[in-house]
């Protein structure tokens, strides 16, 4: 029989990784519920954040996080640019064609990371990230900690922003009626530019915390847009909590599973709650 | 409270000068002309399909004319984009309202003054808002979409306010409303009116336009068929307008 003690570790784990679920599943839904579009490179460019960070790291010796005072801004513009160049003019050709263009930016990526980093696993070192630190009933490795609480932190700035700033209020006006905002006078290109652009930053933020966490290779990417699409599937769009909810959901699907039933099965599990609640409930849990 | 700048008295202060208007290749508005004075109340009246909504999308800058200008305080403004064209002073009130439903009653008022312009008289107009409609003020926390048909209409009508207009362009407000909630509208139209600020309004309650209006045009099959002084429109006039008959 189990015991409460031999579970707290994996539920714990499973709580503190659905932050990071929740901190990548955070962009994914921010261009999905703005645009209605499913950036399918939301996962290459969270992981190419980690490799960018990598290349500071090995390069000049830069701290990950520390690096991230270029990295956020350097994801903002990058998403900035992208919106505005190639997106804006493929939404005025089809649905499909901003798709394309995602997908196209997601093998680029994963190509440029196979050139220039090779296909071999990576990781992010810093002294604070090792090991593991006491939680009272339990230990669990500092990255999970660390990564934890820089998701609750950046999910309180965006959501202060959207609630309080002119911009940030556009953004959501954008979002649930695109014409009652132009006629409000919101230039909504402009407005899908910066959301585009503060998604990225979001998924800079959460590739230098999954380097930390997690080894990764090029084509990681992948795996983990299926797990920020689940997040935005369980959470439902627009719901700050609900993204953070959905990203504990999977943490624990993961953690549970792999105690349960071995490491080998536990992202199965993972991608097999997103499949279902895909079939059974399509606007999300907690969507509307 | 004297809102618009009159340069010279008896410039129209919206004048559309042969528009022609499409919707891909369909043609909506065929050398379409009219103009508002500064102070009026226009009604634009025809039936269904006959190019109200087009030209009040054009105007608000959503449909750029293939020909013909449409000029505001003198200046050509057929070209420019729906946000540019709020920020020079011209509000529209749409048809199906285009509130956002999840937001705040309060904050769909804020985004009214999105532009730059209307921002530093934020406080000031919302004060205005909630003197027009009393029932916004003790809604203000609730969720936009929690609201009734009337009193979203009523928010509606608010968050163009919001914008600081010379210009207001009001698109069916009555629509699918009770004659009660119609009346209390159109007192506030007049009140908004009696501000100042002019207004160019659809309603497909003939009616309802004629009485609300100083002149009217009627609009049939995307030409303006007739324009005079709303009191002088027979109804042999607006039959014929309407059916043709």
């Amino acid at each position: 029989m189990e015991t409460l003690g031999d579970l707290s570790r994996p539920i714990l784990m499973g709580i503190l990784l659905g932050g990071l679920y929740a901190l990548i599943g955070l962009g994914l839904s921010m261009v999905f519920g703005v645009m209605k579009l499913i950036n399918v490179a939301h996962g290459d460019l969270m992981i190419f954040s980690a490799y960018f960070a990598y290349a500071l790291m090995t390069t000049w010796g830069i701290d990950p996080i520390l690096s991230l005072t270029m990295g956020i801004p350097l994801w903002f513009v990058l998403g900035f640019a992208i919106q505005k160049y190639m997106m804006s003019r493929a939404f005025g050709i089809s649905m499909e064609a901003p798709l394309i263009i995602a997908f196209g930016i997601s093998l680029i990526l994963q190509s440029l990371a196979q050139i220039i980093w090779s296909p071999y696993s990576r990781g992010l070192q810093a002294p604070y990230a090792l090991g593991y630190i006491s939680l009272g009933i339990t230990t669990v490795p500092r990255t999970y900690l660390l990564s934890f609480v820089a998701a609750l932190v950046v999910m309180l700035l965006l959501r202060e922003f959207l609630r309080r700033s002119y911009l940030g209020k556009a953004i959501v006006a954008a979002s649930q009626d695109k014409r009652g905002a132009e006629l409000v006078g919101i230039n909504t290109g402009r407005v899908y530019a910066f959301a585009f652009a503060i998604a990225m930053a979001t998924a800079a933020i959460a590739g230098v915390f999954f380097g930390l966490t997690f080894p990764f290779t090029p084509t990681s990417g992948f795996g983990f847009l299926v797990v920020a699409f689940g997040v935005v599937i369980i959470g439902g769009l627009g719901s700050m909590l609900g993204t953070f909810i959905g990203g504990i959901v999977l943490g624990l699907t993961q953690t549970l599973s792999g105690h349960f039933l071995g490491g080998s099965v536990q992202m199965l599990f993972v991608y097999l709650i997103v499949f279902v609640v895909l079939a059974v409930r399509p606007q999300g849990i907690f969507g509307r | 409270m004297e809102k618009h700048k009159q340069k010279m008295s008896g410039d129209a202060l919206l004048k559309i000068s042969n528009v022609d208007a499409f919707y891909g290749t369909f043609q909506a508005l065929w050398g379409v002309s009219l103009e508002v004075k500064p102070g009026e109340i226009v009604a634009l009246i025809g039936s269904n399909a006959s190019g109200k909504s087009t030209l009040i999308n054009t105007i608000s800058g959503f449909i750029h004319p293939a020909r013909g200008a449409v000029e505001f305080n003198g200046l050509d403004i057929s070209m420019l984009d729906p946000f540019q064209i709020v920020t020079l002073g011209i509000s529209q009130v749409p048809e199906g309202r285009r509130i956002f439903p999840e937001m705040t009653v309060s904050d769909n008022l804020v985004l009214g003054s999105y532009n730059r312009k209307a921002r530093s008289d934020k406080e000031l107009n919302l004060k205005r808002v909630y003197e027009h409609f009393p029932i916004l003020e003790q809604r203000k926390n609730q969720l936009a979409k929690t609201l009734s048909g009337g009193e979203q209409q009523m928010l509606a009508i608010g968050r163009g306010l919001m914008s600081d207009p010379t210009l207001m362009l009001f698109d069916e407000i009555s629509l699918g409303l009770a004659p009660k909630v119609t009346d209390e509208l159109y007192k506030a139209v007049r009140e908004i009116r009696a501000e100042g600020i002019t207004i160019l309004l659809v309603e497909q309650n003939v009616r309802r336009s004629l009485k609300e209006a100083d002149r009217a045009y009627i609009i049939k099959a995307g030409r303006i068929a007739l324009g005079k002084n709303a009191a002088e429109l027979r109804e042999e006039e607006i039959k014929q307008a309407y059916f043709g008959i």
